[in-house]
């Protein structure tokens, strides 16, 4: 058995660039003075400070305005929109090459299941189907015609998955079993993304804000440009490991229930109520 | 705090038989509890929620030092543990990605030849973004625990300190095939462990950190699959995912807990240094 060799082998064995960024990263944290830095830094918040305190009370309450029924028939919503488009695209003949065929099939099994069990976990809460236009509306988009543009729609409509349950993450956190299989569909929605963006000669992972997808869409990738991390601009600290394009990579970013439902109503004609959806 | 909500065998991909792996580390816990009955306690305890103090802990306050009793070897460094709550999930997350860090470092310093690039981009490239990934989610854990030591949340001395990783018996970094395997293998461990934690963590802000991560590592699993087995279902295998409801299809990644994570990871026999979870699930 071995045995830890505890703070004797501190001295860092990564290379010089390594060190530099390291000695940069801590440069700023002893640069912000204390108390800004308790009240900006959210690793700081365990210290006893009342500033924090309210800080982090008015975090989390913005955070808890959506209740757990509310988020999941959020989530059964973009569910009945994927399950419809991929089940849609599996069925019109031509669309998808052979070669990809098995992907989307795979993909189109996982949405339908993730239906099945949302609708499951709400019982009599679960909203219906709405009705949808994958044309996008009055944009005429050529998406059962045109594989490329099923292919960036594809991609929109995953990327967009992943960033809106990782933004009501904190919604469910009372409840440790939703919280959990929340984040086990979000994590395989990040999968489905990152190949497909593979299949369209894209990176698997969102580089900035970058989009291939129409132009209409480009709120699927705001705010991925951030480099801010737990209170700290990392921006500027890994020039010799991908720089800022790397650290926004890194890290993929939330989106809002309203920001979400704005890019999905693109898509919805005939709310589950039977009202028409917003433009 | 419950039990993980989906209990899988963490062998399917693992080159090592877990269950032996399991025992091993079992018994390694109880031969801490000479440490403080309050860990064996916690160890053994499958309700974490289970508090002998009858308090509410607060995960984010500094430990009181255990005095440990006079060790029956007492040349014998106890092992680092990792610490319960956010603190724990931190130096859990900063151990796995210290692993990940130092293999994709490896794979990078010495490109295996062989490369098939697949749709366009360049495997090297591809590796080389994991890698970039990898060394800037390390640094930040790191230069978020040294934060929590420095405005005294935590005492440097319950910060995961730098381990070493010896790769040799594990992994042949001439070969794609070793080389991708065993990135799958860390990529997927990795959404699981990530996926697992969630629960075990107490603030919003925390919670999202790590869901901004967590669906990075999907992709990097997601990609590596890929570049295994091109445009076949592999990116989201049912052999990796699980079912949630019964009669369902395997659609949902793991979620697994320290407990399970762990005694994998040790199973590889790539880190040279022990570590311990008691006061993890």
């Amino acid at each position: 058995m071995k045995f830890i060799k505890l703070l004797e082998n501190l001295a860092d064995k990564e290379s010089l660039a390594a060190n530099t960024s390291r000695r940069d990263a801590f440069k700023q944290f002893k640069n912000i003075g204390k108390d800004v830095a308790l009240a900006s830094i959210p690793f700081g918040l365990a210290a006893t400070s009342s500033k924090t305190k309210a800080a982090t009370a008015a975090m989390s309450s913005a955070m808890f305005q959506a209740s757990p029924t509310d988020v999941l028939n959020f989530a059964l919503t973009l569910e009945y929109l994927e399950r419809n488009f991929y089940r849609m695209a599996l069925d019109t003949d031509g669309l998808i090459p052979d070669e990809h065929r098995d992907v989307f099939a795979q993909i189109s099994k996982h949405e339908d299941d993730h239906v099945e069990f949302l609708m499951g976990a709400l019982g009599d809460d679960a909203i219906a189907e709405p009705t949808f236009d994958f044309t996008g509306k009055g944009l005429n988009l050529d998406t059962f015609s045109n594989y490329q543009t099923f292919l960036a729609l594809s991609q929109g409509f995953e990327d967009t998955g992943v960033r809106a349950y990782k933004g009501q993450a904190g919604a469910l956190m009372d409840d440790d079993n939703l919280l959990t299989y929340a984040l086990q569909i979000h994590s395989v929605e990040a999968r489905h993304a990152s190949q497909v963006r593979r299949m369209r000669g894209e990176k698997g992972w969102i580089v900035q804000n970058n989009t291939t997808i129409p132009d209409a869409f480009a709120g699927i990738y705001a705010g991925e440009q951030n480099t801010e991390q737990g209170g700290v601009d990392l921006a500027g600290m890994f020039d010799d490991f991908g720089g800022n394009d790397a650290i926004t990579a890194a890290f993929d970013e939330p989106l809002t229930m309203d920001e979400v439902n704005a890019i999905a109503s693109n898509f919805i004609v005939m709310d589950s109520d039977g009202e028409d959806s917003e433009d | 705090m419950k039990k993980p909500v989906v209990k899988v065998d963490f062998q399917d991909e693992s080159p090592k038989n877990g269950k032996f792996k399991s025992r091993r580390r079992f018994i390694k816990l109880g031969g801490l509890a000479f440490a403080g009955s309050s860990f064996l306690m916690y160890s053994c305890s499958e309700d974490d929620d289970f508090n002998p103090a009858g308090q509410e802990p607060d995960p984010m306050e500094p430990e009181e030092p255990e005095e440990p009793e006079e060790p029956e070897e007492p040349e014998e460094p106890a092992a680092f543990d990792l610490g319960s709550g956010n603190i724990g999930v931190f130096n859990y997350a900063y151990a796995l990605e210290q692993l990940e860090a130092a293999f994709y470092t490896e794979v990078v310093a010495n490109f295996y030849s062989g490369a098939m690039d697949v749709d366009g981009v360049s495997e090297e490239e591809t590796l080389t973004d994991i890698r970039n990934h990898e060394v800037i989610h390390r640094e930040f854990f790191k230069t978020a625990i040294q934060g929590l030591v420095d405005n005294g949340t935590i005492t440097q001395d319950q910060m995961l300190p730098e381990l070493t990783f010896d790769f040799s018996g594990a992994v042949d970094f001439s070969s794609r095939q070793s080389v991708l395997e065993t990135a799958r293998l860390l990529e997927d461990t990795g959404v699981s462990a990530y996926n697992g934690a969630g629960s075990i963590i107490t603030t919003p802000e925390y919670l999202l950190l790590a869901g901004k991560i967590v669906s990075v590592e999907a992709r990097h699993a997601s990609a590596i699959a890929d570049l295994l087995e091109p445009n076949t279902t592999a990116f989201a295998r049912d052999g990796v995912l699980v079912a949630l409801r019964e009669g369902g299809d395997p659609a949902y990644d793991k979620a697994q807990m320290p407990s399970e994570i762990l005694p994998a990871v040790v199973g590889l026999d790539i880190i040279e240094e022990e570590f311990t979870a008691t006061e993890l699930p």
